[in-house]
């Protein structure tokens, strides 16, 4: 399903629609892409002494399933999901398991609310990071660490707060990897 | 927002194979994550080369970013300066008038203290810094408290060093990359420094707790003696960290200890120096990724 982009091309590329296709690399590419960097960012952009930061990764790859839901094939969560332990912290593998598990439930959730609104996608999406952010706790508890549930309240917090805006970050990827800049013969 | 039409399979059996495959694909990335945490909570050193690898490929993201924080803070410091500098520069001028007095004091103690070692044949060996470096990440989005450091293996880091800023202590080089390594900062739950108060000798463990915060817990149980606002140093006991590096101040008291604020939050360091393993008792426990909590490993 590829819907003609309504992002506007100012420039040499201007006016030049016709007879042009979308970058296939550049539409998949993008989406893997912004995913990775959204595991990373969440690691390098502060130094924290307490969880605080959003997983952007989760974050990014949950609006992605959500927005374009057929487009990250079942399996993403595996190659997705190694990036995110590599920079994460977590115990290796604790990514692997919860995206894969991600991936499952939103398409049941899918087929059981096929008409949804924002609204529901947030609320889906909120219970889905909460529960997610849970997850990886006890995950790396059952590590050897014995971390309080409460320290990740405001983690949890701030990743539902900063949701729809990842989410407007991902529908303007999403109108930048369809820019038709391959000339057909 | 409508339902894409094109993931019903109706009677097409393509799709509905390529369907069960999806599914089947995604059941078997679950379990692969459950194989490979079981492997890493085995044996935590198996991951920590491609994490090395990993953390060197966006060194120069992390860097940058360090800069920018720096740069950041600077800005605001700037601001915050303008605004606050009359009553600042009022606190700071009777700071400084009661340390320069305090200073002399110190001086004279820690001429005495020469004089002191020299009367009892101790020989001060002092500890060279390995390197001094950027704090390039953390895992700022997991309950695991870990750092990285731009500095490894070929710079002469090795597992077990402390690491500090010129404020306290920061963590311990966990696992040591080629290029990087990976500290565990003194707030992850699984790091334990045996510390003193710095004013006497009361023993204790601090333990983080996740959020910033320690739990100061005492080793000879009986009377709370602590108060707010105590400062505990490293006690060295372990021989893991050198004595006297602050740690932390109390800021409320527990039945059986403290709660305590980190002295040096990592958020706020620019430069941390990685120092070498104190060569002080006990080799064997520095091997051990967390020192015993034995009375008499502790016992100054």
């Amino acid at each position: 399903m590829i819907l003609p982009p309504r992002i506007r091309v100012r420039g040499r590329m201007a006016g030049q629609r016709i007879n042009r296709a979308p970058s296939p690399v550049l539409a998949v590419g993008l989406v893997w892409l912004s995913i990775a960097l959204g595991s990373i960012l969440s690691t390098i952009l502060v130094i924290t002494s307490a969880p605080l930061m959003p997983p952007l990764g989760f974050l990014t790859y949950l609006a992605w399933r959500q927005l374009r839901p057929g487009l990250l094939p079942m399996w993403a969560g595996l190659p997705l999901g190694v990036v995110d332990d590599l920079y994460s912290g977590q115990p290796f593998g604790s990514a692997v398991l919860l995206w894969s598990i991600t991936a499952i439930v939103l398409d049941i959730v899918e087929t059981r609310f096929p008409w949804r609104d924002f609204a529901t996608e947030w609320l889906v999406a909120a219970a889905m990071t909460a529960t997610y952010a849970v997850a990886c706790l006890s995950l790396a508890n059952l590590d050897s660490a014995s971390t309080p549930l409460l320290t990740i309240v405001p983690q949890i917090i701030a990743s539902i707060l900063v949701y729809p805006l990842v989410c407007r970050l991902v529908a303007l990827i999403d109108r930048l990897r369809l820019v038709p800049i391959m000339e057909l013969d | 927002m409508a339902p894409p039409a094109n993931r019903r399979s109706g009677h097409s059996r393509r799709a509905q194979y390529s369907s069960f495959f999806g599914y089947l694909a995604g059941v078997l990335g679950a379990l692969v994550g459950i194989v490979l945490l079981i492997l890493s909570i085995r044996n935590p050193d198996l991951f920590s080369e491609p994490r090395a690898v990993a953390s060197a490929a966006v060194e120069p993201a992390g860097v940058a970013s360090s800069r920018t924080r720096e740069a950041g803070r600077d800005v605001f410091s700037v601001v915050e300066g303008y605004v606050l500098a009359g009553i600042r520069y009022d606190k700071l001028s009777r700071e400084l008038a009661l340390t320069r007095a305090q200073l002399a004091e110190t001086q004279a103690i820690k001429a005495e203290n020469r004089r002191l070692k020299r009367l009892l044949g101790i020989t001060e060996t002092e500890l060279k810094p390995i390197a001094v470096t950027r704090l390039i990440a953390s895992t700022a989005a997991s309950s695991r408290r870990f750092a990285t450091v731009a500095v490894g293996r070929n710079q002469g880091i090795a597992n077990g060093m402390p690491v500090r800023s010129q404020l306290g202590l920061v963590g311990r080089v966990l696992q040591a990359g080629p290029g990087n390594s990976r500290v565990l900062l003194i707030t992850d739950t699984q790091s334990l420094v045996p510390v003193r108060r710095a004013r006497d000798d009361v023993a204790a463990f601090a333990q983080g707790r996740g959020d910033g915060t320690l739990v100061v817990r005492l080793i000879s149980l009986g009377i709370n003696p602590l108060r707010k606002g105590d400062v505990f140093v490293t006690s060295g006991a372990g021989g893991l960290y050198r004595t006297g590096i602050p740690v932390a101040v109390v800021t409320s008291l527990t039945a059986d200890g403290a709660r305590a604020r980190v002295l040096s939050d990592p958020a706020a360091t620019d430069y941390v120096i990685v120092e070498p393993i104190s060569a002080r008792p006990a080799p064997e426990s520095s091997a051990a990724p967390v020192p015993a909590p034995s009375p008499e490993a502790a016992a100054p």
